[in-house]
């Protein structure tokens, strides 16, 4: 390597600002480049189980929902809830794996990217993988009937913003975790009644009043109210609100993420 | 600055063509809570300069390097990194700075030569202009037959090295090592020397620690010793050694070295320590002592030039080994 020169690398770039997320994106897309065929299967094999079984098994009991078929129904719900699932998990056990067992964020940290870059990264990643499974049960959804309508595309940003909207908050659980054991208090504690209580396995009109209050500041509510109709085919009451609302959880989580980033891995 | 003396031979250590310090710190003290971890560091390190930190466990060693880095806020003091001021424009320093972490922090997700590519990337090197330069790092880190091994398949002399790669993908000015050889072999720990000097031959700055004596006297221009925070002495190894204790060291060990010492058998010594079971006479003229000790054949012994171990031992009163 006698041509390694001793002095500054021209080829050393700085990225734009506000860009230093990209190569921590793209180191995440190498590695699941490696497992992508299986990591398909699950975006599309999970959807089909799962709304086969739900959809007609149950679907057989309750008839329909509002004069539409549960399968239907079901399917526009799990977009969303596919989405909050999937960008959940990436930015909690696997984010959490590269920050605390395989220091991988310290590697990173020890290069011109920030702390800043890498939780953005991380959330881009985690907001990726969310809209390849929600993806993933749109496509399941359609072979079923259960897409009505080209205006559906326009629920793949939807998804994408409710990935991004999961994927801060559960970043924002990751820089103040202590084990994997602490993503069992968020899980137990926060996803799986929010899994419940937002409108995507029945309506929420049929929940007591008290349950609608708190389901209204459930950011996967306004996820499912934003898509479900956008898939079924309707017009979407109050669309800004429900944007708004995501987007309000997304930014807060990101900066609140990248603060408690900050104070943990700077010490 | 000066260089090492003869015979080796090396370059000068200060670059005259380079004025700006690779490393210029004042007053740099850490705290975490009530314990003072750095206590107000004053240290200048030139360009083209080996500058080693030399220090027990927990001696501070690598909260230094945090700072350096801008990994650690400091307390107190201040900083200029190539001469640029840090923690402030930290991330513009770290894209001149190479870094072998204490730890390992190689990416088990990919192979050696994707942990080299995916690094690169954090650099903003693009993928076409790093393939050479990839090339030529595993060469030079004696890898080239294990570029598509995954990391958990490497030995620990092959993740330094790989390690020692990649903190080079930025061809940096200032490269950071902290205890490059812990852990290793010897001969893992010869062949990283050997390129650490080649590196330092072609005028990069390198500022390492370490708790070995041998690898501080053989690779760097200057040493500081270090001790609970505070930097004791900061030299030439040479002028360490000759600056605080006897050139002649003869070391007296076995169950009767102590008796021996208490019956007056190393009266004859400039100055004695005692460290476990074994005496450390210092001495300007080894031969009385060694004339004495050969008519007593109960005694173990060992004459030796001083060295780095001998001079933190004086200056803090402890083994640097069992520190
Ligand atoms: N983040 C931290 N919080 C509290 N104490 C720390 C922290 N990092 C290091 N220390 C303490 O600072 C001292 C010096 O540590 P370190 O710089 O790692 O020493 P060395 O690298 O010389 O072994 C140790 O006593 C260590 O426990
Ligand atoms: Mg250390």
């Amino acid at each position: 390597m006698s041509t390694t020169p001793a002095t500054s690398a021209p080829h050393v770039r700085s990225y734009p600002a506000g860009l230093g997320w990209v190569p921590v994106w793209r180191r995440n897309l190498l590695f699941w480049r490696k497992l992508a065929p299986a990591s398909m299967l699950a975006n599309l094999g999970e959807p089909i189980l799962y709304l086969l079984a739900l959809g007609y098994g149950l679907g057989a009991l309750v008839g329909g929902v509002g004069g539409i078929p549960y399968q239907v129904f079901l399917a526009s719900g799990f977009i969303c809830s596919s989405a909050m699932m999937t960008a959940t998990f990436e930015a909690t056990y696997s984010a959490y794996t590269r920050m605390a067992a395989q220091h991988t964020w310290d590697a990173m940290i020890s290069t011109p990217l920030g702390v800043g870059d890498v939780v953005r990264g991380e959330i881009a990643w985690a907001t990726t993988k969310s809209l390849m499974s929600a993806t993933g049960v749109m496509v399941v959804g359609a072979a079923i009937g259960a897409v009505r309508g080209w205006q559906a595309l326009l629920a793949i940003p939807a998804a994408a913003l409710t990935g991004l909207c999961f994927s801060a908050i559960a970043l924002v659980v990751t820089t103040i975790a202590r084990s994997y054991d602490s993503f069992l208090y968020y899980t137990t504690l926060v996803m799986t009644p929010m899994f419940l209580l937002s409108g995507v396995f029945f309506p929420l009109a049929q929940m007591p009043e008290a349950i609608q209050r708190l389901a209204t500041v459930l950011p996967l509510t306004h996820a499912v109210a934003l898509v479900r109709p956008l898939v079924i085919g309707g017009s979407v009451e109050a669309p800004l609100l429900h944007v708004a609302v995501l987007l309000g959880y997304a930014a807060t989580a990101s900066a609140l993420a990248a603060r408690l980033a900050r104070r943990r891995m700077l010490v | 600055m000066n260089a090492r003396p003869a015979p080796d031979s090396l370059p000068p250590a200060a670059d005259a063509a380079n004025p700006v310090p690779a490393l210029e710190a004042r007053g740099l003290r850490k705290r975490y809570g009530e314990q003072t971890v750095v206590d107000g560091v004053d240290m200048q390190v030139a360009r083209g300069e080996c500058w080693g930190l030399l220090g027990p466990n927990g001696a501070g060693k690598t909260t230094f390097l945090r700072m350096v880095l801008g990994r650690t806020p400091p307390t107190e003091g201040s900083l200029r990194v190539l001469g640029l001021p840090v923690p402030e424009a930290s991330a513009a320093t770290r894209a001149r700075i190479g870094l072998v972490p204490q730890l390992d922090t190689l990416d088990p997700d990919f192979t050696v030569v994707e942990n080299l590519r995916v690094y690169a990337g954090y650099f903003g090197i693009r993928a076409r202009e790093a393939h050479a330069l990839i090339a030529d790092l595993l060469a030079f880190a004696n890898l080239e037959a294990k570029a598509d091994a995954p990391i958990s398949t490497l030995s620990g002399g092959m993740k330094r090295r790989l390690s020692l790669a990649r903190a080079l993908v930025n061809t940096p000015d200032l490269l950071v090592l902290d205890e490059p050889t812990t852990g290793l072999d010897p001969q893992a720990r010869q062949l990283l020397w050997q390129r650490l000097r080649m590196l330092k031959s072609r005028g990069m700055s390198l500022v390492l620690t370490t708790h070995y004596m041998e690898e501080a006297a053989r690779l760097c221009d200057r040493v500081t010793v270090m001790d609970r925070g505070r930097f004791l002495d900061t030299d030439t190894p040479a002028r360490l050694v000759a600056r605080h204790v006897e050139p002649q060291v003869v070391e007296v060990h076995g169950i009767d070295a102590l008796e021996w010492h208490g019956a007056g058998g190393a009266d004859a010594a400039d100055r004695v320590e005692v460290v476990g079971d074994t005496v450390l006479c210092y001495l300007r003229d080894e031969r009385p002592i060694l004339d004495a000790l050969r008519d007593r054949p109960g005694l173990e012994y060992l004459h030796r030039p001083a060295n780095l171990e001998d001079v933190f031992l004086r200056l803090t009163g402890r083994d640097l080994r069992d520190a």
